[in-house]
C-alpha cells in the first residue's frame, strides 16, 4: 500500500473518446499507455515516476478488464528484462523507472533487448532526476540511448505532447524493431495540465495468447553471429527506419519565422526557451514567436538533413541542450561541418556546460545569444538593460539555515543512528558505509554518521574491502529493506559470506520501499491483494548462509539496538554479522492507523494515544537530547524567566508518541526532563474508577506539601 | 543572485506566477492543490509543478503555479507556462515558514517592484539551531527586516498557531491570507468552494481560512499596553509569609538596579528550599553589593543576583522529584495533552539515576565516603545504574517521588549541597577579588556560571567547559581586553558539545599570552 491512495486517479484511467483528463503528467502517461493497447507494464517506483507505479497498482480492476498485465519489478533490471515479452511477439511493453540511476541498474537487460530488437513496441520511460529537488548524482540518460542505439524521445513539457510521445514511442519502436526511452523530467511528471482521452484499448495480442502460442527466432537472440549481425542491422535498417518515421510523422516540430538566428532545443527546454522569449519581448503569452525554433522531441537519432535545412540559411543557431556531456552540440557540429555550413553554432559557453537550465540561466543565455547575433530584434531597453544592482543580504544569508532533507517526526530509522551514535562513543568512531534510502539522512546533522553511498543495496558491498580481520575494528554498514531485496541480498550480503567479510551489517527494516512512496516489498507486514508479502528477511539471511543474526523488533529500544551493535562490533564470532532493525515507517503507520483510531473513538472503543512532554523547570537547556535527535517535532523555546540564559526544550503537537527522546534520554543518561502521557480515550469504569483514586490521593499529598510551604503563582521553578 | 532584465518588453503581465516555499510535511502540497483548483474553477489557464519525492521529507520545497485568464478570442489556445519560478519574476511569494520567506529572498523570488510575500512569521527550527548548547536560533528580526525590504508587500504573522487554534493545519490559514490579500482577482466564495471540496477536514480548514482572512484585512492588532508584571502571589501558612515578608524588606535594601533580578532569584532559591536560604542568598548579594558601586550601574551585583541564585538552584534528584510531584505540573501537563472531561492520563518519567546521584542525596560524610571508594561504588552501581520507568500518576511511583521530594529539608546536610556550595562560595570569591583589580573581569567571571548546566555526564562537560574557560584567567589578568576574552572563550564553548571551537579559541589565548603549553586544553 503506497503513501498516497490513488483512488480518484484510477478513475481518471476510465475516460473516454473526447474527455478530458486534468492531472500530473506522470499520470497522463499511465492513461497514454492503456490508450496505445499496452500489453504489459512493469517498473520499480522512485520519484519522479513513483505515481505512475502506485496509481497502476491501485488500477488492477481496469488493468484486469483489459487484460493487461502489470508488475512492481523487483529491480529495473528486471523490468527493462520483461520487455522481453515484445521481442518475439507483437504485444506493447512499457518499463518505468527513475534515471539515470535505475537506467544504470537496468543497462545490462536493455543492450540485450536494443542488440536483438523488438518486434511489438517497447517504451522505456525514464523519469529523469536532474536539476532541483534530485536525489541523485547528475547524469544523462542521452548516454545509455546511444551507446544501445534505443531511441530517445524528449517532448515538450505539456501533456498533449507527452501523450503523443507515448503513442509515436511505440509505433516507432515496431517501424523500426527498436525499443524507446521516453524521457520524463522532474517537473513534467509533476506538471498539472490536461489533454482529450480516448478509449482505452486491449493489447492486440495479450501475453496469455502469447503464452499459449511460443514463438522462437534464433537471430532475435544475443550469441554469434547473430550479435553480429545485430549491429549492422542497427544502421543499415532500424536506423533509417526511425529517421524515416521521425520525418513522416513530423515528430521533431519548427516554430516561429525564417529569422537569420535560430535556436534548436530539446523538447523538455521549451517551456523555458519560451518564457525567455517571453521575457524579452519576442513571443506572446502563447508561445507565439518570430525567432525560428528547431523543437527536438526526438533527441536520438539526430536527422542531419532537417537540422541542416534549419541551420542553412541562418547565420548562428544556439543549441539548448541540459546536461553533460553535449551530445547534441557535438553531433550537430559534425554535421555542420560535413556539410560544409557556415553557420556560427553557439550552446555551451554562452550557456553553462553543467547544471539545471533554469529560468534566469535560459533568460541569461538566449538574452546574450540574441545581443551577440541578432541585437536588432530587441527593444532598446532589452538590448542594453540596466540590470538593478542586486540587493546585499549578507546577514540574511548568514541567518537563514540551511534546512536539508532529514528524518520525518517518529521515524523508526532515528533511533538506529542515536543507538549506533551511541555505540560509537564507547567504542570509538568506525568507517560506516551507507546506502540509498531515507536512512541515508544519517549523514547529516545531528548523526553525521556515513562515509560513502555506492548505490542502492550496495551499502555492504562498499565496505567489503574493509575485511581485515588483524584490524582492531569492524566496518559497519547499513542498507535498506528495499535497496536489500532489490540488489542487496545477493550483491552485498551474499558477497560478505562468500568472501568470510568480517564487518556489521545493518539491515533496516521499515516494512516499506520507503523514500520511494511506502510501497509494499517482499518483506512488508500488510497484506496484499496482489502480491505476495510477508516474507521474513531474517529468513533470507539464513537462506544466504548468514550465521550471526540479531533481530531487533523495536528500533526505538535505543538500549538493546546500542547493545545489539556492541555485540556484533566485539563478538569473537567470525563471518558477517547482520542486524535487522524492524519498526514501522511512521509516515505510512499514521496514515494508516490514523483514521482507523480516530474511527474507534467515535465508535467509543478505548483507545490510548501517546505523547512526549518536557518538564520545562527541569530541562537546563544543555540541547543533549537534539544531539541525538533532530526530530521535527522535539524544539527549543525561550521561557519567560530572566535567570535562563538558554532556551528549554520543547515538544510540540505534531509529536507522535515514538518515544526516541525517552529512550534516548535513558539510553545517554541525560536527564530526566522527559515524561511520557497516555491519554486514554472512552475509559472503561475500571479506568475512571482507578484514575479517580488515584487522583485523590495524590491530590490530597500534593496539598498536604503545599500547605506547608511558600508556593510563588506563576514562577517557573 | 541575477535578476531578470529590464522587463520593458515582458509579454508575461498577463500572467500571474505563483511560488511556494515550505518545509517538508507542512503540506505545501495541499496548497497548491488549492491554488490550482481555485484557478480551475474560476475558469482561467493555470498550470502547477512541484518537486515530490524523498526530497520533500523535512526539508526546504518550492511549488510554482502560473495562472492566466482565458482569452475569449482564442478559446482553444493555451499559453506556454514556465514551470518552476525565475528570480525577479515572481508575483506572489507564499512561505509557510519564516526562515523559508528568508530563503526565498535569498534566491531572489521577492523582488520590490512586484513581489507580495505572504508568509508565516512562526518558525520551525531546522537541526542546525536545534543542536547548539547554547542558543542556535536564527535571528527572526534579520529575516523580517529583509523581506520586508525586498517586497513590495509583506503579510506576515503567525498562521501555524492561527491554524491549530481552529484545529487545522497551516496550509488553511496561508490559503486565507491570500484570498485576504486580494492579490488574486477570485472572490472569496471561490477560495471557500476549493476548501470544501476537499471534503474530510475541510470545517475546520474554513476557520482557519476565515480567521487568517479577517486578519489580513484588518491588518496587526494595537500594541497591548506592556505593564510590568506584578510579583507572583505569595501563598502559604501565615508564620513563613512573615519570613517571606522580612526577605522582601531586605531585598529593597539592595541597589535599586538589581531590585527586579534579585527578586526572581529570592523567589527561586526560597522555593527550592526554605526562607532561610533566601537570607542565604541575600548575605551573598550583599557583599557582592558592598564591593560594588553605583559607578557601574551596579553590573556586578545584578550578574550576581542572577547567577547566585543559578547556583543556590542545584539540579538533584530531590528537586527534580518535587518539581515532578507538584500540583502546578500535573496542570501543566494536563493542559499539554488536553485532557478531556470523559479522558484519563497515565504519565510516566524517565530516570535514569546513578551512583553518583544517590550519594549526593546521602548524609554528607556518608556519601563522601562511598564515593571514597571506587570498588564499593562500582558494586553499588550495579543495582542502580539503569533506566527506571515511573509513574507518576500511581500512588506508588508518585508517593515514592513524592517521598524524594520531601527530603528538602534536610538538603544542607547532603553530600550534593557541601559540594555545591563549595564551588559556590570559591567562584564567587573569585569573582570578588578579579573585580578588585579589573571590574568587568568579575562580571565576566560571574557570567560563566552559564557554562554548567545538564545532567551527569553533561553536567560534567559543562563543569569542565567551566574549569577550562577560567583556567584562562592567569593568561589574562592584566591586560585590558581580558573580560572581553573570558566572554569570547565563554561563546565559544557554548558553540558545540564537545569544545572544539573552545579549544580553539583558547590555543589562541595561549598564543598571545605566550605561556608554555598547559594542560588547560
Amino acid at each position: 500500500m503506497a503513501e498516497r491512495s490513488f483512488a480518484k486517479e484510477v478513475e481518471k484511467l476510465k475516460l473516454g473518446d473526447g474527455e478530458v483528463f486534468t492531472g500530473e503528467g506522470i499520470l497522463a502517461i499511465t492513461k497514454a499507455l492503456l490508450q496505445c493497447g499496452v500489453g504489459y507494464v512493469g517498473g520499480y517506483q522512485g520519484a519522479p515516476i513513483s505515481h505512475l507505479m502506485d496509481v497502476l497498482a491501485d488500477a488492477q480492476e481496469i488493468l484486469g478488464e483489459l487484460g493487461v498485465h502489470f508488475e512492481a519489478s523487483a529491480s529495473e533490471a528486471t523490468a527493462t528484462a520483461m520487455l522481453a515479452a515484445s521481442v518475439h511477439y507483437p504485444i506493447r511493453g512499457a518499463a518505468t523507472f527513475k534515471s539515470t540511476v535505475g537506467t544504470n541498474v537496468a543497462s545490462d537487460a536493455l543492450a540485450n533487448l536494443a542488440s536483438g530488437g523488438v518486434t511489438g513496441g517497447a517504451l522505456i520511460i525514464v523519469g529523469e532526476d536532474y536539476g532541483e529537488g534530485s536525489s541523485i548524482m547528475q547524469e544523462r540518460s542521452h548516454a545509455f540511448a546511444m551507446k544501445s542505439q534505443v531511441w530517445l524521445l524528449d517532448p515538450r513539457p505539456n501533456l498533449p505532447s507527452i501523450v503523443a510521445a507515448v503513442e509515436h514511442g511505440f509505433e516507432l519502436s515496431e517501424a523500426s524493431n527498436t525499443p524507446v526511452m521516453l524521457q520524463v523530467r522532474i517537473r513534467c511528471c509533476h506538471v498539472n495540465g490536461s489533454f482529450v482521452t480516448k478509449d482505452n484499448v486491449r493489447p492486440a495480442m495479450t501475453v496469455a495468447e502469447a503464452l499459449e502460442n511460443p514463438r522462437r527466432d534464433t537471430r532475435r537472440i544475443v550469441l554469434p553471429p547473430a550479435s553480429f549481425l545485430h549491429e549492422k542491422e542497427k544502421i543499415t535498417k532500424r536506423l533509417p527506419a526511425a529517421i524515416d518515421y521521425i520525418r513522416r510523422h513530423g515528430l521533431n516540430e519548427t516554430f516561429g519565422g525564417n529569422g537569420k538566428v535560430g535556436l534548436i532545443m530539446q523538447g523538455g527546454m521549451y517551456n523555458g526557451v519560451i518564457r525567455a522569449l517571453q521575457r524579452l519581448g519576442l513571443a506572446d503569452a502563447y508561445g507565439e514567436t518570430d525567432v525560428p525554433l528547431h523543437v527536438l522531441n526526438v533527441t536520438y537519432p539526430l536527422v542531419a538533413d532537417d537540422l541542416v535545412a534549419f541551420c542553412a540559411d541562418k547565420e548562428a543557431v544556439l543549441v539548448i541542450e541540459e546536461g553533460q556531456p553535449d551530445y547534441i552540440e557535438q553531433a550537430l557540429g559534425a554535421m555542420l561541418y560535413k556539410a560544409g555550413a557556415t553557420v556560427r553554432l553557439e550552446g555551451k559557453g554562452i550557456l553553462p556546460m553543467a547544471g539545471e537550465y533554469t529560468g534566469d540561466v535560459m533568460l541569461a543565455g538566449i538574452g546574450s545569444f540574441l545581443r551577440k547575433h541578432a541585437a536588432d530584434l530587441l527593444a532598446p531597453e532589452v538590448r542594453a538593460p540596466n540590470m538593478p544592482a542586486p540587493p546585499i543580504f549578507e546577514d540574511l544569508a548568514k541567518t537563514v539555515p540551511t534546512r536539508p532533507p532529514g528524518f520525518c517526526v517518529g521515524c523508526p530509522e532515528r533511533p538506529i543512528f542515536a543507538a549506533t551514535k551511541l555505540a560509537e562513543q564507547e567504542l570509538g568512531k568506525h568507517h560506516i558505509a551507507s546506502d540509498i534510502g531515507c536512512h541515508l539522512f544519517s549523514i547529516m546533522p545531528p548523526f553525521e554518521l556515513g562515509a560513502t553511498t555506492m548505490g542502492y543495496g550496495l551499502g555492504p558491498a562498499s565496505a567489503s574491502a574493509f575485511n581485515a580481520p588483524d584490524a582492531k575494528r569492524r566496518s559497519i554498514s547499513f542498507v535498506g529493506d528495499g535497496g536489500f531485496w532489490h540488489n542487496g541480498l545477493t550483491s552485498s550480503v551474499g558477497n560478505a559470506v562468500f568472501n568470510k567479510n568480517d564487518g556489521v551489517i545493518v539491515v533496516v527494516d521499515n516494512y516499506y520501499s520507503a523514500a520511494t512512496g511506502g510501497q509494499d516489498i517482499l518483506s512488508s507486514r500488510a497484506s496484499n491483494r496482489t502480491k505476495s508479502t510477508k516474507h521474513p528477511i531474517t529468513d533470507a539471511l539464513k537462506g544466504m548462509g548468514v550465521k550471526w543474526i540479531r533481530h531487533v523488533e523495536r528500533t526505538y529500544d535505543v538500549g538493546v539496538m546500542r547493545s545489539t551493535l556492541k555485540e556484533a562490533l566485539t563478538t569473537e564470532e567470525r563471518g558477517p554479522k547482520v542486524i535487522v532493525a524492524s519498526s514501522e515507517c511512521m509516515l505510512n503507520r499514521q496514515r494508516r492507523e490514523g483514521p482507523l483510531h480516530k474511527q474507534a473513538i467515535a465508535e467509543g472503543k478505548r483507545m490510548t494515544k501517546t505523547k512526549f512532554g518536557v518538564d520545562e523547570d527541569v530541562c537546563t537547556g544543555d540541547h543533549a537530547c537534539m544531539r541525538l535527535s533532530g526530530c521535527p517535532s522535539l524544539s527549543v523555546k525561550q521561557l519567560d524567566d530572566p535567570l535562563r540564559d538558554d532556551p528549554v526544550a520543547a515538544i510540540d503537537e505534531n509529536c507522535v508518541g515514538c518515544g526516541n527522546c525517552g529512550e534516548v534520554a535513558d539510553a545517554a543518561v541525560l536527564c530526566p526532563s522527559f515524561y511520557q502521557a497516555d491519554v486514554v480515550s472512552n475509559p472503561t469504569a475500571w479506568d475512571r474508577f482507578a484514575f479517580g483514586l488515584r487522583r485523590r490521593v495524590i491530590r490530597a499529598l500534593q496539598a498536604w506539601r503545599e500547605r506547608g510551604r511558600l508556593v510563588f503563582e506563576g514562577v517557573s521553578a | 543572485m541575477r535578476l531578470g532584465l529590464a522587463e520593458g518588453a515582458d509579454t508575461t503581465r498577463a500572467i500571474i506566477k505563483l511560488a511556494v516555499l515550505a518545509v517538508g510535511g507542512q503540506g505545501g502540497g495541499v496548497l497548491t492543490n488549492w491554488i490550482t483548483d481555485l484557478a480551475q474553477r474560476c475558469g482561467w489557464h493555470v498550470q502547477s509543478t512541484s518537486v515530490a519525492g524523498v526530497a520533500q521529507r523535512t526539508g526546504a520545497t518550492i511549488y510554482y503555479v502560473e495562472m492566466m485568464r482565458k482569452d475569449p478570442a482564442r478559446p482553444d489556445a493555451s499559453p506556454v507556462l514556465a514551470l518552476s519560478p525565475a528570480p525577479g519574476d515572481v508575483d506572489i511569494l507564499i512561505s509557510a515558514e519564516l526562515a523559508e520567506a528568508g530563503r526565498a529572498v535569498l534566491r531572489g523570488f521577492v523582488t520590490q517592484d512586484r513581489t507580495t510575500l505572504i508568509a508565516s512569521s512562526h518558525r520551525m527550527l531546522a537541526v542546525s539551531e536545534k543542536i547548539v548548547p547554547g542558543d542556535g536560533r536564527a535571528d527572526s528580526e534579520i529575516v523580517l527586516k529583509r523581506a520586508e525590504e525586498a517586497a513590495r508587500r509583506f503579510i506576515h504573522f503567525d498562521m501555524e498557531s492561527m491554524a491549530r487554534q481552529a484545529g487545522s493545519v497551516v496550509s488553511a490559514s496561508l490559503f486565507g491570507a491570500l484570498a485576504g490579500s486580494g492579490e488574486l482577482p477570485f472572490p472569496r466564495e471561490a477560495f471557500e468552494a476549493t476548501i470544501s471540496s476537499g471534503g474530510r477536514g475541510a470545517k475546520a480548514s474554513l476557520v482557519a481560512f476565515a480567521l487568517a482572512y479577517d486578519r489580513t484585512l484588518a491588518g496587526p492588532p494595537p500594541e497591548a499596553e506592556q505593564l510590568p508584571p506584578a510579583a507572583p502571589a505569595v501563598v502559604g501558612p501565615a508564620g513563613l509569609r512573615d519570613r517571606w515578608l522580612a526577605l522582601e524588606r531586605r531585598l529593597e535594601k539592595l541597589p535599586e538596579p538589581v531590585h527586579e533580578m534579585a527578586g526572581h532569584g529570592l523567589r527561586k532559591v526560597v522555593d527550592f528550599l526554605d526562607p532561610a536560604y533566601g537570607m542565604e542568598y541575600l548575605d551573598r548579594l550583599e557583599t557582592v553589593a558592598k564591593a560594588d558601586s553605583s559607578v557601574h550601574g551596579y553590573a556586578l551585583t545584578h550578574e550576581a543576583a542572577k547567577y547566585v541564585a543559578n547556583a543556590m538552584v542545584y539540579d538533584d534528584i530531590i528537586r527534580v522529584a518535587d518539581l515532578k510531584t507538584r500540583s502546578s505540573r500535573a496542570e501543566r501537563v494536563r493542559r499539554e495533552v488536553h485532557l478531556g472531561k470523559d479522558q484519563t492520563l497515565m504519565t510516566t518519567e524517565y530516570f535514569h539515576p546513578r551512583m553518583e546521584e544517590i550519594c549526593g542525596a546521602l548524609p554528607a560524610t556518608l556519601g563522601a565516603a562511598i564515593e571514597a571508594r571506587p570498588a564499593l561504588m562500582k558494586g553499588l552501581n550495579r543495582f542502580v545504574d539503569r533506566g527506571r520507568r515511573i509513574r507518576t500518576d500511581g500512588m506508588l511511583g508518585f508517593g515514592m517521588l513524592w517521598l524524594v521530594g520531601g527530603m528538602r529539608r534536610w538538603r544542607r546536610a547532603l553530600l550534593r549541597h557541601r559540594v555545591e556550595t563549595a564551588h559556590l562560595e570559591a567562584w564567587l570569591d573569585l569573582a570578588l577579588s578579579e573585580a578588585k583589580a579589573d571590574y568587568d573581569l568579575g562580571v565576566e567571571v560571574l557570567k560563566c556560571r552559564r557554562l554548567i548546566k545538564g545532567y551527569s555526564d553533561t553536567h560534567a562537560r559543562g563543569q569542565s567547559k567551566f574549569d577550562r574557560v577560567l583556567g584562562c584567567l592567569q593568561m589574562l589578568r592584566g591586560r585590558d581586553d581580558a573580560a572581553a576574552w573570558i566572554a569570547r572563550l565563554r561563546e565559544a564553548a557554548l558553540k558545540d558539545a564537545e569544545g572544539a571551537a573552545l579549544d580553539g579559541a583558547i590555543m589562541t589565548v595561549r598564543s598571545f599570552a605566550d605561556m608554555p603549553d598547559g594542560k588547560a586544553a
